[in-house]
């Protein structure tokens, strides 16, 4: 044997080693129940959260301190995620994924039984809990948000009455004279894309449902070409077209800055970005940071009426859930429960109450005195709409076919905006037909 | 790895004492076993964390893996007929054109400052500092503070006013401007590397030949035409096979700058996105397997075309 062919032999046997995906994910069905008695709960658990900021300036702690004060026998750890998404993935394919996730965009839905413990039946939870369709499989429920998120835009409303608008428009077409307005009369950028931090632009998505105000919004993504004439996701990207072709968003796009942007729009350089209520305590604190009126900071819907009332959807932000490998179920239970019943994360957060009964957060009144519709999407089809999604590569819920759209409406893309979205209709129904056999 | 070989059959044949026959059974079987012995923690490294992944990725290339579900299933060649049919995978090396003719500009001018420092030149060390200094910098750090450099009103459009240029270019904002700002940047970030390596070449070429030609009659040009270009022929070699396989699998730069809008996507930031956002790690794989032999044919035609001969100065 020369050489050769001993280094041929390793690599083939390297080769030959089996493609292991190593997934831990077997064992299937667990319930995660509420203990009984809270001061007999122990254990040590590990949370997984996005808010890194929380988590830096101490605040998850005096959480986890008023927790114990209900359930002295857990300590609590958190485990701060900078790049969530990608990083959770990975760890997915171990059985080392904290006690209590929140569960990532990328499991599939039916997949949910195999990572997560139930928290009940959606009989029993429905009744208490908004959002619980958005994570049930089989008439049982995975996951709960803590907060109920609405899309909408963010605004200054110091810049808007400087240029003369003291009412929400009803119609895109109003919206477009709107800002319009502010760019002849103030000195402010009138809508900001965000365009380089990419996912600012896949809010846009979530026009979804509150433009023709119907719950059945996300049933009827997966059933029909989203794009069709009429539809909402054509009314928003027509929309975001249009204010970037005439000129109203900021000049170069390309080299936007989030972090950048909130000060500027609380300080009214910005006018306007489409974003949602989670968004506002974050400019309110910009704004209390650069020294200017955090009240200026307005929250509008999507301009768009049916039956004369403006119409908005509350869905829910990441949902937790209880690591169907976890030694300490109840545990982690008895934190998701407290988190999101007890803990006032919510209204810290000026963010929407994941319970039926409470109140709507003080960022809302204005919804309430313009006699605003709420609504919840039904989700029942969501899991399907993320299949057809991922398969056709069209990406609602990613930021490349919006950042298609600008590049489309400020010229740097050649073609019409019927063509692009006629494209993407007929890539979506196409897939479609192949993933549901409709 | 040589020196080490050597060292210790020397010390066992010492301790044999006054044997002149061929060393005993024992230690020739040492001899044989030593350099093993020593490659072995570097092998285990190299085969853990770059075969076996290798070889893990060429197994998913196979699977319609989402790259978390327990279930994978087994789709022969679909994922390569996949990628070989869909023109608009491929479109992507386009792109790649840009960042090609980018490093004939990276290569050309770092022969030409390699060859300018080798000889006796002011602040030569200085410059050579200057030019290599892009190469220390982490490449997503370049790609952050390009990104504030070709801002509206960044720095860029700032120096350009301060020569009375005023533009209003969003420099980013077409795929033409845009691509070629990012090759220029990624030209900015490698011609470094380039240069050390050219400059290298150039000064293991011995001095008496600038001496002996220059006796003939020779000109800086036909001391490079003649001595330092054939001297480093296959330092040149490499770099271009190195710069072609480098345009062709562009990532960092693109992917922190623009994300791969505005017709700046390469092949591997395609990839990357099949993969971690549409979830398809089994088509993914299958595309980076694809790059993998894409790079082993250009070189290998390269090689061909222009053979590595041994290069006889003297």
């Amino acid at each position: 044997m020369n050489r050769r062919t001993v280094l041929a032999l390793v690599a083939g046997a390297a080769l030959l080693l089996p493609g292991c995906t190593g997934t831990g994910g077997s064992a299937k069905g667990a319930d995660a129940k509420a203990p009984d008695d809270p001061s007999k709960v122990s254990g040590d658990i590990t949370v997984l959260t996005v808010r890194t900021d929380l988590v830096q300036d101490g605040t998850m702690k005096k959480y986890a301190a008023e927790f114990n004060k209900v359930y002295p026998k857990v300590k609590v750890e958190f485990q701060a995620l900078t790049n969530y998404e990608a990083e959770i993935k990975i760890r997915m394919n171990t059985e080392d994924y904290g006690d209590v996730l929140l569960i990532p965009a990328v499991i599939k839905k039916n997949d949910y039984p195999k990572f997560f413990a139930s928290l009940g039946t959606e009989a029993e939870r429905a009744a208490k809990y908004r959002f619980t369709d958005f994570t049930t499989v089989d008439g049982k429920v995975y996951g709960q948000s803590p907060v109920g998120v609405m899309p909408g835009f963010v605004y200054n409303k110091r810049v808007w009455q400087e240029a003369g608008i003291t009412e929400w428009p009803t119609t895109p077409a109003e919206f477009l004279a709107g800002l319009k307005a502010i760019k002849e009369k103030t000195r402010a950028v009138p809508y900001y894309t965000n365009f380089a931090a990419q996912w600012p632009l896949t809010s846009w998505t979530y026009v979804n449902g509150s433009v023709g105000c119907d719950p059945q919004a996300t049933t009827k993504l997966a059933q029909g070409d989203p794009w069709a004439q009429g539809s909402d996701l054509r009314v928003g990207d027509r929309l975001l077209y249009d204010i970037v072709r005439q000129g109203l968003a900021e000049k170069d796009p390309t080299t936007t800055n989030w972090e950048l942007s909130k000060p500027q729009l609380a300080k009214g350089e910005i006018a306007t970005q489409w974003l949602g209520t989670w968004a506002v305590i974050q400019f309110q604190d910009a704004a209390k940071k650069a020294g200017v009126n955090p009240d200026d900071i307005g929250f509008m819907p999507f301009p768009a009426q049916s039956d004369g009332t403006f119409c908005a959807t509350v869905g829910p932000d990441y949902n937790q859930a209880v690591n169907v490998h976890s030694p300490h179920k109840e545990a982690a239970r008895a934190w998701i429960d407290w988190f999101t019943d007890k803990s006032g994360y919510d209204r810290d957060n000026l963010a929407i109450s994941p319970l039926k009964d409470a109140s709507m957060p003080q960022v809302l009144k204005p919804y309430e005195d313009a006699g605003v519709k709420l609504i919840e999407l039904d989700d029942s089809a969501g899991a399907e709409v993320k299949l057809i999604d991922d398969e056709s590569e069209v990406g609602i819920y990613k930021p490349e076919y919006r950042q298609d759209l600008v590049d489309l409406a400020r010229g740097a893309k050649k073609g019409s905006l019927d063509d692009f979205l006629a494209d993407l209709g007929k890539k979506w129904t196409k897939t479609q037909k192949s993933v549901t056999g409709r | 790895m040589t020196h080490t070989t050597g060292k210790v059959p020397a010390g066992t044949a010492a301790s044999a004492g006054t044997a002149p026959l061929p060393a005993p059974r024992r230690t020739r079987t040492w001899r044989v076993l030593t350099p093993w012995l020593f490659l072995l923690a570097p092998l285990a490294l190299l085969i853990t964390f770059t075969y076996a992944p290798i070889a893990n990725m060429v197994a998913y290339s196979f699977t319609d893996w989402d790259g978390v579900s327990p279930e994978l299933h087994y789709t022969g060649v679909e994922n390569y007929t996949e990628i070989f049919t869909r023109e608009d995978l491929f479109q992507v090396f386009f792109v790649s054109g840009y960042y090609l003719i980018a490093s004939v500009v990276q290569i050309a001018a770092a022969l030409y400052f390699a060859t300018i420092l080798s000889f006796q030149v002011r602040f030569r060390n200085f410059f050579k500092g200057v030019l290599f200094f892009p190469s220390l910098v982490n490449g997503v750090a370049i790609g952050f503070v390009f990104l504030y450099f070709f801002q509206d009103g960044g720095t860029f459009d700032t120096v350009l006013g301060l020569f009375g240029h005023h533009t209003d270019h969003a420099w980013l904002g077409t795929p033409f401007s845009a691509n070629t700002s990012l090759a220029g940047v990624s030209i900015w970030r490698y011609l470094g590397m380039n240069f050390v390596l050219f400059l290298g070449a150039i000064q293991s070429i011995p001095g008496e030949l600038y001496e002996a030609s220059e006796l003939d009659g020779a000109n800086r040009w036909h001391q490079f035409r003649y001595i330092i270009l054939p001297g480093i022929k296959p330092v040149l070699t490499l770099t271009v096979i190195l710069s072609i396989s480098g345009s062709l699998s562009a990532f960092e730069i693109p992917y922190i700058m623009t994300g791969g809008a505005t017709g700046t996507e390469t092949f591997v930031i395609q990839t990357v996105k099949l993969a971690f956002q549409f979830n398809k790690t089994g088509l993914a794989s299958a595309a980076a397997v694809v790059l993998l032999l894409i790079i082993l044919l250009v070189t290998w035609v390269q090689r061909r075309l222009v053979p590595d001969d041994r290069v006889d100065l003297v």
